[in-house]
């Protein structure tokens, strides 16, 4: 008797202390501690709070409850490839590890689990080919868009010539840093501007010497492709030899609030790439603000709301949520497997009617999905940092990238993968 | 003068205000290494934390106030007060005295006697402790550290050197100013340890700890004052770097830079501190200066660790170092 009651408390209680599942889960592989924490926490605030919105405002997706469990990698590749097999079984719809390293690891993982892996902005560039990439989708943009977004808008403003310019690009001593090496050689050969590329060692806490460097060489521009303090150190160090701040362009992880508010005012003028808009001057952050801030669900306390990167998690969130949405009208039924939205993400479609819709007019691109295109439009534009208001204006329109010069890169590095482990190309 | 002479002139300077920079985090090391034979792994984020209690006091922060919210469901973040600068350093190292205490009473007390290596392995949980510890307290995100000391280019220095070779030498006044605390921290730390009571118990406990325990000294009471003092240190390293960076957790990896500085310098030498910190400064700028370029740039990290190794091949204890002689 004793035992039967144990065992129906027992069960009672587990019944009790076990939350109800989502049906559908987009995991966060987010850092929140260690020392990439102040690009991390922004960007999975945005993440979640996007996904709290969809629940408490439209109750969830096509009637299904969303969740977007965290797991904390701290930017570490082993830790995120752990939380990757951990949180798998869980009904995992799609990944976004928000880490390139972590990226190169899951790529042949999760083509064999049917999950896709969406990497906007950052990952493996020449996964924008869907024949060779079936699982990985990098839309609207990738690095080699934004190298080509930031020479594009050199020429804008320098009369569409460069030649004889010098242009430095200041790089973490990483893949991730090297990637846009070559897309600016080949923009370099084609403009005729002398590209110096200049490392700087992980962490990038220290780069007296390449700022000294760059002091001799007088380069016309500088680009920088950094994370994490590289960036900080990186503004302070160009404010303090007093290069312009308006000839000095980072890539759009390099264009976080909190990249330039410790230089202070020094760094006004300061530009970045973006792929999305700035600003919390769109009716996704008021509802955000009523249904999640306001009704004490928001992930952090609300302050990172406009911010550069917690636009980029909401943005993020809103395009697979739609590609979610996507999923269930092909499949026909609401309850979506990640081979299903892998289905959704390749047919997905932005326009700018849903775009507003959504509350988020001119966020973004219009762009659809396909087999062989998992990359988008490679649209991007010009912030530019104003340390006294403390907000980031965008000084261009949203424009196209040189495909002239990316697509065959994108095929030649797609090419090699495919040769490397045995892909058949796919979409015939 | 030829063109790259000047560079190199101008390369060397900022080499030694780095090794300056660098030889404030050895500093810390050395202090507890010498007095209590502990290579204390967690220096580095004693640096972090301390930056995070500053900055935290500074902008009147509630402390742990995430915590507090989770669990209450509040909406507590600050205070009503902005703490002037110079009482939020004072408090600060205020709360390092009593992080020293706490290691003191919770962690040495109990590991009196153990192989060093445990009293290392003590100090890596140490270090992983505090890093989540000050994450708790004072949050993940970036803080902008503004405790009024000047940035940028020194102009008197550009104009001078303008005047004299046709070409402005850059020399950051941070970095002037992390030099002239240098000088004065070291200084103090000399005639603290030569002229005073406490100072001489420090030196007779880094000598032999039988020794001074047997004349009364109490070790517990020294372990307390030296990793105040080491504490202290922290402190002013971290807001050297932090001012350059801001206050963020990548401030612990400032660690690495030490290194180096104490594989060179010697682990029980202030002097040599000083020293190796300059020398790998100027070796590693000028190593990137001259032969960066050639082999893809980038060079500074491993090369400090190479220079340390060349000394260390010629002079296993560092340069300062005292050499360990052990009779049978």
């Amino acid at each position: 008797m004793k035992f039967t009651k144990l065992a129906a408390a027992s069960v009672t209680a587990l019944m009790v202390a076990t939350p109800v599942l989502a049906d559908l889960v987009f995991p966060s592989l987010s850092y929140r501690t260690g020392p990439y924490a102040a690009g991390g926490i922004p960007y999975a605030d945005g993440f979640a709070d996007y996904f709290t919105l969809l629940n408490e405002r439209d109750g969830g997706i096509g009637g299904v409850m969303t969740s977007a469990p965290e797991c904390e990698t701290a930017y570490n590749t082993e830790k995120g490839v752990e939380c990757y097999e951990a949180t798998k079984g869980e009904g995992a719809l799609v990944y976004n590890p928000l880490s390139t390293g972590i990226t190169y690891q899951l790529i042949p993982k999760v083509t064999a689990d049917d999950i896709p892996l969406y990497t906007p902005g950052y990952g493996r560039t020449s996964a924008a080919n869907g024949k060779v990439f079936s699982h990985v989708f990098n839309f609207p943009a990738n690095y080699w868009n934004a190298a080509s977004l930031a020479v594009n808008h050199l020429l804008d403003t320098n009369g569409g010539d460069l030649s004889g310019k010098k242009v430095a690009l200041v790089y973490h001593n990483s893949a991730y840093g090297k990637e846009p090496i070559r897309t600016l050689e080949g923009l370099a050969a084609k403009h005729g501007f002398e590209l110096l590329a200049i490392p700087v060692d992980h962490p990038g806490q220290e780069q007296k010497a390449q700022w000294l460097q760059i002091r001799r060489e007088r380069p016309d521009f500088v680009l920088m492709w950094g994370w994490g303090v590289m960036n900080q150190v990186a503004i302070q160090e160009a404010a303090n030899i007093r290069y312009p701040m308006e000839n000095f362009i980072g890539v759009w992880w390099s264009g976080g609030d909190h990249d330039v508010v410790p230089a202070g005012d020094a760094a006004t003028g300061y530009k970045a790439v973006t792929f999305h808009g700035v600003g919390s001057d769109y009716p996704v952050f008021d509802d955000i603000q009523q249904y999640v801030v306001g009704a004490g669900k928001a992930a952090g306390n609300g302050d990172n709301i406009g911010k550069a990167l917690y636009n980029r998690g909401v943005y993020a969130a809103m395009l697979l949520a739609e590609a979610a949405k996507k999923a269930q009208e092909i499949h026909g039924t609401p309850d979506i497997t990640s081979s299903m939205m892998r289905d959704g993400m390749e047919a997905l479609e932005i326009t700018d009617e849903r775009m507003a819709e959504l509350g988020m007019p001119g966020f973004g691109p219009a762009f659809t999905v396909s087999c062989e295109n998992h990359g988008g439009p490679g649209t991007g534009a010009i912030q530019q940092w104003d340390a006294a208001a403390g907000t980031w204006s965008l000084i261009s329109d949203f424009g196209p990238s040189d495909m002239e010069v990316i697509q065959p890169l994108i095929d030649e590095d797609s090419a090699a993968y495919a040769s490397e482990n045995n892909i058949e190309a796919r979409c015939n | 003068m030829p063109e790259q002479l000047l560079f190199a002139m101008e390369v060397t300077l900022n080499g030694l205000m780095a090794g300056v920079l660098y030889a404030l985090v050895a500093l810390g090391f050395v202090l507890i290494f010498k007095a209590s034979g502990i290579f204390n792994y967690a220096q580095g984020v004693m640096a972090l934390f301390a930056a995070l209690t500053l900055v935290g006091i500074q902008q009147g922060q509630v402390p742990f106030s995430h915590l507090i919210n989770a669990v209450f469901g509040t909406e507590i973040h600050h205070f009503p007060w902005h703490v002037p600068s110079i009482i939020a350093i004072i408090l600060a190292a205020g709360v390092m005295v009593l992080f020293a205490y706490l290691v003191e009473k919770y962690i040495l007390q109990h590991l009196i006697g153990q192989p060093d290596i445990i009293l290392f392995m003590a100090t890596i949980g140490l270090a992983y402790f505090m890093e989540g510890f000050g994450d708790i307290m004072w949050g993940s995100e970036i803080k902008t550290l503004d405790v009024g000391l000047p940035q940028g280019m020194n102009l008197a220095i550009d104009e001078t050197t303008f005047n004299m070779f046709g070409y402005g030498f850059f020399i950051d006044n941070l970095d002037i100013v992390a030099a002239i605390v240098a000088a004065l921290l070291v200084t103090s730390l000399v005639i603290f340890s030569q002229y005073t009571k406490q100072g001489r118990a420090l030196r007779a406990v880094a000598d032999d700890h039988s020794a001074a325990l047997s004349v009364g000294i109490s070790l517990r009471f020294i372990w307390v004052l030296v990793w105040s003092i080491a504490g202290f240190v922290a402190l002013v390293a971290g807001i050297m770097w932090g001012a350059k960076s801001g206050v963020q957790f990548s401030l612990s990896l400032i660690a690495l830079k030490a290194l180096p500085v104490l594989m060179l310098g010697g682990f029980t030498s202030i002097p040599g501190a000083i020293v190796g910190g300059l020398i790998i400064g100027v070796g590693e700028q000028l190593f990137e200066f001259a032969i960066g370029p050639m082999i893809g740039g980038a060079t500074q990290n491993w090369f400090a660790y190479v220079l340390a190794l060349v000394f260390l091949i010629f002079r296993p204890q560092g340069l300062f170092g005292e050499k360990i002689i052990e009779r049978v």
